[in-house]
């Protein structure tokens, strides 16, 4: 299986993304910002990280480069693309996954693990988890997902909601909930589900020594689904 | 503009260093050099106050490769390996502007680390606040855990340890020392000697601003009531730019083209150049015009003493200007030829065609001034007697809730989740343990880092605390399994013309030169910070201690919660009872006075190496130190971090169980053992003569004391972790 991680001026998570998928056995590239061409992808990862500082709206200005024209019409042909954390934000402004992300509620960045609940196995990253609940990582300052009444009617009619924070027993509720998101989703896709905005950190947890192994769950699944 | 001696005065030098300059330049200077002089000559570039006394510090060892002296210290932890690292303080610009001033500080220490070719791996912090009551301390607080996190999170460095302190004595300034460590192969470490003449000597990174002009003489000196004039003194930063150019240098790294590479931190331009020089015995030639402003109709004197971030100065092999460039243009930095090094020794500067320096580099850096203060000798206090009616009264579980609530026990959590503590993916040991641990990427080995300082023991007797500082380091790597290798020191007083300040700087460091010498850790790095006064009122000594340890097997490491019902609990060191200057002692009693608990290098030594051979025969579970508010403190952070009890019989001392339990007795570990093992580890302890206490035995969730006393470890939970997040949502 072919991967290809997009790195934008500021990405910090790239590395960890290229080891992660790399571990499950991803033949992954880099690939620059400024590029044009997309290699031959399985799948495409926009990382973590600040992109161009997110001095602007985070995301914004990362949506706009050269590479993201190539990933946008990988997504619309059916490419699989998934967007971690400030991955994710690129994803928002793009538009390929509706809403989006505003400052955490209490205004402060946040570092910690999280449960969140799959909330849809039909699609192919998260196909055969056996697990309904993951300990995943969070790190984030605007990972508050917000969207219109209307949007959110279409999302969920779509059953486009990925995963929603959670406690450990899959309980969803507001004191779970890390930092505001509107009903507590940490993760949605587009209508056809091969896009993935996601803001919990998978390739922080591939190893007992770290933070968790639910990560490894996800990879492990992610690459089986694929081939 | 003229200068004269009152120009000079106004740029904080003294009167005899003015004519000093005159002397040595044989006239008068102009603007732009006596600018560069101030900068130069200050207190925190020239380490005028504190040369003589840093001298004395113990900075070899076999591990060591860099002591101090160049951007960062650097030591070998095999394979090819090596960790450059630093500690370096950013306290009154953190006054001034709390998220700026902490931010650049994170920033520059990053930038020290990476100039040497080494990315950074870790990032740690230690701050101290006045009083929680004082009314600046909360948005000190808010504005520093900002700073720090909004400059290292975007690096996408983690944040993996620190430490933060609460007293009254910083009400008027706070302190904010930052520690970086990165790592590096042993052969490609940069070092900033210029060599060979004619080299050209690059520009890169950030534009030049007219932020932080006199960012360092502003460090120099003692805040009054006017200090919020001082706000434009402070630096900017911009984490973004300062990412590419982490990536952009460690790209150029990668080639053989860097001769020397130094960033500019304090005194930006001025300091960076004339260092360059000096170490390489060369000139060096700037044409000011050239180098990249971002505002219009900068002079040379504002060029030279910017302190904008960001930004570095290279010396390039001859013919490599072309590729250097390619690689900045690709992070979209600027880079510009702005001179070439000279065979004069001297620092020549032109702006306009017109030459508006003209420098001999060794009457900035060899002749700077250098001075033996006048300081005074502090007594040891003398120790107090518990009076058995001040202690008859209290319920020993009402005290130890007190002290896990207490600011400076109490859970940390609320600053430390504002940090990225697992970006990098090897983060093993996060915050709020004894040491943050991080793995070498892709091998086994880990590398774990502590920062330590106790202001209250260094106030109380300056030589005693000075070792102490060194041995709780020392501690703290232990109890994660580490090997301690050496140290970096951050070292932060009040005045130094005031010979009481003073004495407590050269005892403190008398002290941890001491301690580092016996227990083989060697300072390889730091940075000395005077003047943090207010008027006439300076903080309480203290010295920051960084200590790094080596761990072979990430997989041995140790963590302090307590993991298992049944099994055994040591306390390993003699607790004689020791009561003054404690937390109990403080916060309990009410008593401020008395000597600090005694420290016993030889103790301390045999005490830690012999527990490293428990960890090493995988004989321990889990490890605490003792601290601040004693046994029963470590004792109910393990349990809470570990979600169990223990059932605790105080050993038939002499001394009663307060003293037991609350001590501050130097040395000690609280250990976990697995019952089957007592035999083998009390063989050890005994053969290598290791005192040590049978404590108890771990339960289920209660922490019972000689079956009389109890609490659930719910409610020790609720007292350890709710002041912080209270007091800041208030």
């Amino acid at each position: 299986m072919k991967s290809s991680v997009i790195t934008f001026p500021g990405s910090n998570c790239d590395r960890d993304m290229d080891v992660a998928l790399k571990k499950f056995g991803f033949k992954n590239k880099m690939v620059w910002h400024a590029d044009a061409e997309l290699p031959k992808s399985d799948i495409v990862v926009l990382p973590g990280g600040f992109s161009y500082g997110d001095y602007l709206r985070c995301g914004s200005m990362a949506s706009k480069s050269k590479i993201m024209q190539s990933v946008i019409n990988f997504a619309n042909s059916g490419g699989m693309v998934m967007g971690i954390c400030n991955g994710f934000q690129i994803l928002v402004e793009t538009g390929l996954v509706p809403g989006v992300l505003l400052r955490n509620k209490y205004l402060e960045f946040i570092c910690k693990n999280v449960f969140v609940k799959i909330n849809d196995k039909k699609n192919k990253y998260f196909k055969n988890v056996n697990n309904e609940v993951l300990e995943l990582h969070i790190a984030h300052n605007e990972g508050n997902y917000f969207c219109t009444n209307d949007q959110l009617k279409e999302i969920e009619d779509n059953n486009q909601i990925a995963i929603n924070y959670c406690d450990e027993n899959g309980k969803i509720e507001d004191k779970f909930n890390p930092n505001g998101s509107i009903k507590n989703i940490a993760g949605i896709f587009n209508k056809e589900k091969n896009v993935l905005g996601m803001m919990p950190h998978p390739e922080r947890m591939i190893d007992r020594s770290l933070s968790g192994e639910d990560g490894s769950l996800f990879f492990k699944n992610l690459i089986n689904n694929l081939k | 503009m003229i200068v004269n001696e009152q120009v000079a005065v106004d740029h904080g030098l003294k009167k005899d260093e003015y004519a000093k300059i005159c002397e040595l330049l044989k006239r008068t200077p102009n603007i732009t050099e006596l600018g560069i002089f101030s900068a130069m000559w200050n207190e925190h570039c020239s380490y005028k106050s504190s040369r003589l006394h840093l001298k004395k510090l113990p900075t070899k060892g076999k591990k060591v490769i860099q002591g101090p002296g160049e951007n960062a210290g650097v030591i070998d932890i095999e394979d090819n390996d090596a960790i450059v690292f630093k500690i370096e303080s950013h306290n009154h610009p953190s006054f001034i502007e709390p998220y700026q001033g902490a931010a650049t500080g994170v920033g520059g220490i990053m930038r020290d680390v990476f100039t040497m070719g080494a990315r950074p791996i870790a990032n740690l912090n230690s701050i101290h606040f006045g009083s929680p009551q004082h009314k600046k301390t909360k948005n000190l607080l808010r504005g520093v855990v900002h700073g720090i996190g909004g400059y290292g999170n975007c690096m996408g460095v983690p944040t993996i340890a620190g430490q933060t302190s609460f007293d009254s004595s910083y009400n008027g300034n706070i302190l904010v020392n930052a520690m970086t460590l990165g790592l590096v192969k042993k052969d490609k470490i940069f070092y900033s000697k210029a060599a060979g003449l004619n080299k050209p000597v690059i520009y890169v990174g950030s534009k030049t601003g007219r932020d932080g002009i006199h960012g360092a003489s502003m460090a120099s000196a003692s805040f009054d009531e006017k200090i919020e004039e001082k706000k434009p003194t402070v630096q900017v930063g911009d984490p973004f730019t300062e990412k590419l150019l982490l990536e952009a240098c460690l790209e150029l790294m990668a080639g053989d083209s860097i001769i020397a590479i130094q960033d500019m931190g304090a005194a930006g331009l001025t300091s960076s150049s004339i260092e360059m020089a000096s170490k390489g015995n060369l000139g060096i030639e700037i044409n000011l015009n050239k180098v990249p402003c971002r505002e219009t109709k900068m002079t040379p004197y504002e060029i030279m003493l910017s302190e904008s971030q960001e930004r570095m100065l290279i010396v390039l092999e001859n013919g490599k200007e072309d590729q250097a460039k390619k690689i900045f243009d690709k992070w979209n930095l600027d880079f510009s030829v702005i001179g070439k090094t000279t065979k004069s020794k001297k620092i020549e500067l032109y702006f306009d065609d017109e030459k508006v320096a003209d420098i001999p580099v060794d009457t900035l850096v060899e002749n700077s001034p250098m001075y033996d203060r006048k300081w005074k000798k502090a007594k040891l206090p003398k120790k107090n007697k518990i009076k058995k009616e001040d202690i008859k009264h209290l319920k020993i579980i009402d005290v130890v809730k007190k002290i896990l609530a207490n600011p400076n026990v109490c859970s940390k959590e609320w600053i430390w989740q504002q940090y990225d503590h697992t970006v990098m993916g090897d983060t093993v040991q996060k915050p709020g343990g004894d040491a943050g641990v991080v793995r070498v990427h892709g091998t086994d080995k880990a590398v774990a880092a502590s920062v330590d300082s106790s202001a209250v023991y260094c106030w109380a007797h300056p030589l005693t605390g000075g070792k102490q500082v060194v041995c709780e380091s020392f501690r703290n790597l232990i109890s994660v399994g580490a090997k301690p290798i050496a140290i970096t020191n951050c070292l932060n007083f009040g005045s130094p013309e005031n010979d009481e300040n003073m004495g407590e700087f050269v005892e403190c460091v008398q002290g941890i030169g001491e301690a580092s010498e016996y227990l083989k850790f060697p300072v390889v790095s730091g940075n000395v910070s005077f003047y943090n006064q207010t008027k006439d009122q300076g903080i309480k000594p203290t010295p920051t201690i960084g200590g790094i340890g080596l761990i072979k097997d990430y997989k041995n490491m140790i963590t302090m919660d307590f993991k298992e019902v049944d099994n055994l609990v040591l306390v390993i060191g003699k607790t004689e009872g020791h009561i003054d200057q404690s937390l109990f002692a403080r916060i309990i009693l009410d008593e401020k006075n008395g000597p600090p608990p005694e420290v016993n290098l030889f103790n301390e030594k045999n005490n830690g190496e012999t527990l490293l051979k428990l960890i090493d025969n995988k004989l321990i579970k889990s490890v605490h130190d003792v601290s601040l508010g004693g046994i029963i403190t470590a004792v109910a952070k393990m349990c809470i971090k570990g979600k169990k009890g223990i059932n605790i019989k105080k050993p038939k001392y002499l001394i009663n169980e307060i003293e037991y339990l609350f001590a501050e007795d130097q040395g000690r570990y609280i250990l976990e053992i697995n019952k089957k093992d007592f035999k083998k580890v009390a063989d050890i302890l005994d053969k290598n003569a290791v005192h040590f206490d049978e404590l108890g035995t771990i339960s289920e969730n209660e922490l019972y004391i000689n079956d009389k006393t109890k609490v659930t470890i719910d409610e020790l939970s609720t007292s350890n972790k709710s002041w912080l997040t209270k007091y800041m949502s208030k």
